[in-house]
């Protein structure tokens, strides 16, 4: 079964629910998805707010939206994300070492261990573009 | 994210129900660092609480924290299975109290 669907939130923690149940809704269309459901809608809701916490980062009230693309094609899921705040440098995308223990740090640990490849990528339009993928 | 606050004795529970996540992490907090910063055990009832992310594993990590430097605990209860997950994938279980 492929599936490819997009949609646009605004850039406020109030739409990571949304977020969230956009995936779920995506997640219950294939039995594979299903089966690891809550992992990957953590990995999509975290990324999602790191947009949110760090690319808008001291942005209040903005009316940008970011954008999310969910594929699975060919056994393969990749979920895209698209947005137009601070551009993100790759090397600063880091999580806290876990035996440092402390509030934070841990949304891009989870997105890694969740997914298989977590990458930056060029989009036209838009600022950031980042690819999650995991293979089935 | 709703909650239900129960004193008796020295101990404070606070049953949480609903999703935790950045949106209301300030909330949560503003409702469990008041009980720990006075001196009381806490309690959190985690059993209606069907989604955490990293930012609710932060407020865990904040109570507990200071609960400890001031002498007292955070323990959590009946932890449902999908926090749980998120605990276990940050290896917090043998550092958090889990009961």
């Amino acid at each position: 079964m492929n599936i490819t669907e997009t949609r646009d939130f605004p850039v406020h923690t109030k739409s990571l629910k949304e977020v969230r149940n956009f995936a779920r809704e995506i997640f219950d269309q294939s039995p594979m998805l299903q089966m690891q459901k809550d992992e990957l809608v953590l990995a999509i809701a975290e990324a999602a707010q790191n947009i949110v916490k760090h690319a808008y980062k001291d942005i209040e009230n903005t009316n940008d939206t970011m954008q999310i693309k969910i594929s699975f094609k060919d056994n393969e899921l990749e979920i895209g994300f698209f947005d137009k705040g601070k551009p993100v440098s790759e090397e600063n995308v880091k999580h806290r070492k876990l035996d440092d223990v402390k509030p934070g740090g841990l949304g891009t640990y989870f997105i890694q261990q969740i997914m298989d490849e977590v990458v930056f990528k060029e989009a036209t339009g838009w600022h950031n573009h980042l690819v999650l993928t995991k293979k089935y | 994210m709703s909650y239900k606050i129960t004193e008796e004795g020295n101990i404070a529970t606070v049953h949480l129900d609903g999703e935790i996540d950045m949106d209301v992490t300030e909330k949560a907090k503003e409702v469990i660092m008041p009980l720990v910063e006075s001196g009381k055990e806490v309690h959190l009832n985690l059993k209606e609480v069907q989604y955490m992310d990293s930012s609710g594993i932060s407020v865990l990590i904040e109570s507990h924290q200071k609960a400890t430097e001031l002498g007292t605990k955070v323990i959590l209860k009946e932890i449902s299975k999908s926090v749980l997950k998120v605990i276990m994938m940050a290896k917090l279980e043998q550092i958090l109290n889990l009961d």
